[in-house]
């Protein structure tokens, strides 16, 4: 594909985009035009150090997590503990609350304020009982008719010797499964760092959505650094090479939109974060809402199963 | 008296590294040595200790099928280089060579087959194409070989060996895990059986995409079947790693496989099964 067709390519989705009632507001000339601004950027191939900055806001130790945004967006929010097998896994969150006077399901990640919380939460990598918790989650929403919600922010799975005997893979390849088979309104976003399997272990939705500063890709740029270029410090390259930034993910059809964050990022303004992404939730759910669930659940496996680029 | 020492550092300073790398029909287990031929008819299994070596995936799809009956499917793709990834070397560089030094198109062979007589779909990864990782091609290849059972009804036969998503193609890798997830599960929904060998190894992102989701899932003796593999959750973790951590024993021990099946019995094993899972009352 010539750079010029990347280019139309792209357009054609921002325009898609502001389309959506969501865009039709006051702010839609705003963010429009920071859409434009990323284009603009892509155009011009985004520095290593543009999409390092991504990279650093994403992980941004003030960024809002999961419950800051709850707290913000759900009304009457009963968190719901534990996967009725094993544990309660801390660095995924999962509960039942209203968004906007209906009943949604919604799991996340969690990570850590201080250092405590931190560690209790593990950096927001889940262990295999976070997934089976969030299967958990899907069930009940599957059985109600509640839309779920899933909001991803973690560097990746938790790699540890009790998560690999706990079968770690294999909850993730389940959790991916369970998600492809529900009837409901499904829609993902990521509000940090979408990292690899632990991310789209709860990201298999019938809209995915990105943050304007999250990442989203298939594994950290220190990793890929360290395997790739020998070196971990070699991370801004890595990054520059894999491009997981939000307008790449739309350019490579991976992401369905781009959520605004406040100017310079969600972690100056939790609050004005908050009504941004609530409103996206609720425009993207309001898409959904009246396809039957056996049209979802088959719209959203040809979507997925559309994915990716070969000769 | 103190020996003459001669200071032979700057000799060894560009010399390579030490390396335990054996030749590759050298058994790292017990040091038995073999020729190709012998190998080939062992079944790439040492006579002396068990050890299961590689296998490539034609040796193993020319063992499985029937003679003959083996057509092959999708040879026509190939991977794409979406990102003009340029790590060390160009993606595009490292495609030609694996498929110079493999003779594959891709990491994954698929086509339909019988096995004893049991019209099967067999999709075989090859981890000597770039560590057998799963990029748009491999994805595409093994949904489709999940299409083609669906359509024929035939039960699909899938064996894995990867070391996980192919970075080079950034998040699109990434995308083949809900890919072929969504595939299975169509799989599932028209009734087809889906069986799994996981040889070693088969980890990462193929381990938690397809190859965890067989109905039956099998795995050789000795494969690393893990999320992370040992090196990195030592690293990240600093935990002691049990002596079989992430083996497929420690799988068996810990219930995600349904049984270890040594090579020469799995012939007999997925005709079994085939058998089995053909015997629905209608």
């Amino acid at each position: 594909v010539s750079e010029q067709e990347q280019e139309v390519n792209l357009r054609q989705r921002l325009s898609g985009l502001s389309r959506l009632p969501l865009l039709r507001g006051a702010r839609v000339d705003g963010e429009a035009e920071r859409l434009e601004r990323q284009l603009e950027r892509l155009k011009a191939e985004a520095t290593d150090e543009e999409i390092w900055r991504s990279v650093e806001l994403a992980r941004h130790p003030d960024r809002p997590y999961t419950l800051d945004y709850v707290e913000r967006i759900l009304d009457d929010w009963v968190e719901l503990h534990g996967d009725r097998s094993r544990a309660d896994d801390g660095a995924l969150v999962t509960g039942l609350g209203m968004l906007d006077g209906r009943t949604v399901a919604l799991i996340g990640h969690q990570k850590g304020r201080d250092v405590k919380e931190r560690l209790d939460r593990q950096f927001g990598m889940a262990y295999p009982e976070g997934y089976l918790k969030a299967m958990r989650l899907m069930e009940i929403a599957a059985r109600f008719g509640f839309p779920v919600i899933s909001l991803i922010d973690t560097p990746g799975a938790y790699p540890g010797v009790a998560a690999e005997q706990h079968g770690q893979g294999g909850a993730i390849a389940r959790s991916q499964a369970a998600m492809s088979r529900l009837q409901v309104p499904t829609v993902a976003c990521i509000i940090g760092e979408g990292g690899s399997g632990g991310a789209v272990a709860i990201a298999v939705a019938d809209t995915v959505l990105m943050q304007e500063n999250a990442i989203y890709s298939v594994i950290t740029p220190e990793g890929c650094a360290a395997i790739l270029w020998r070196d971990a410090g070699e991370a801004k390259r890595a990054a520059a090479a894999f491009k997981p930034d939000a307008a790449h993910c739309l350019e490579l059809g991976v992401i369905d939109g781009v959520v605004p964050e406040p100017e310079g990022g969600a972690q100056l303004d939790h609050d004005a974060a908050a009504v941004l992404l609530k409103a996206v939730l609720m425009e993207a759910l309001a898409e959904l809402e009246d396809t039957p669930g056996e049209e979802l659940r088959r719209r959203r496996r040809a979507k997925f199963r559309g994915m990716g680029v070969f000769a | 008296m103190a020996e003459a020492r001669i200071d032979v550092q700057v000799e060894h300073k560009h010399a390579p590294p030490p390396t335990d790398k054996k030749h590759p029909n050298t058994c790292p287990k017990c040091g038995s040595h073999y020729r190709d031929d012998e190998l080939e008819r062992a079944l790439w299994v040492c006579g002396h200790c068990g050890h299961h070596f590689p296998m490539r995936a034609r040796s193993r799809i020319d063992w499985y099928a029937d003679e003959g009956s083996f057509v092959e499917e999708l040879q026509d793709i190939r991977s794409d280089d979406p990102l003009d990834f340029f790590d060390l070397r160009p993606y595009t560089e490292r495609l030609s060579e694996a498929e110079l030094n493999t003779g594959l198109g891709e990491a994954i062979v698929v086509g339909q087959a019988t096995l004893d007589g049991h019209a099967i779909e067999l999709a075989v990864m090859d981890f000597s194409f770039m560590g057998g990782s799963m990029g748009s091609a491999v994805g595409e290849k093994f949904s489709r070989a999940c299409d083609a059972a669906v359509e024929r009804g035939t039960p699909l036969v899938s064996v894995t060996s990867s070391g996980g998503a192919r970075m080079q193609e950034g998040i699109l890798s990434l995308m083949q895990l809900p890919k072929t997830v969504c595939a299975v599960e169509d799989l599932h929904d028209a009734g087809v059986p889906m069986l799994t060998v996981m040889a070693h190894p088969t980890t990462a992102g193929v381990l938690a995409s397809f190859a965890s989701l067989g109905d039956v899932t099998v795995a050789e003796p000795g494969a690393l079947i893990a999320f992370t593999g040992p090196r990195v959750v030592q690293q990240t973790t600093r935990e002691k790693l049990p002596d079989d951590f992430g083996l497929a024993e420690q799988n068996l021990r810990f219930g995600h496989l349904d049984a270890i099946v040594p090579r020469p019995d799995q012939r007999s094993y997925l005709s079994r099964l085939l058998r089995l899972f053909a015997g629905r009352r209608t």
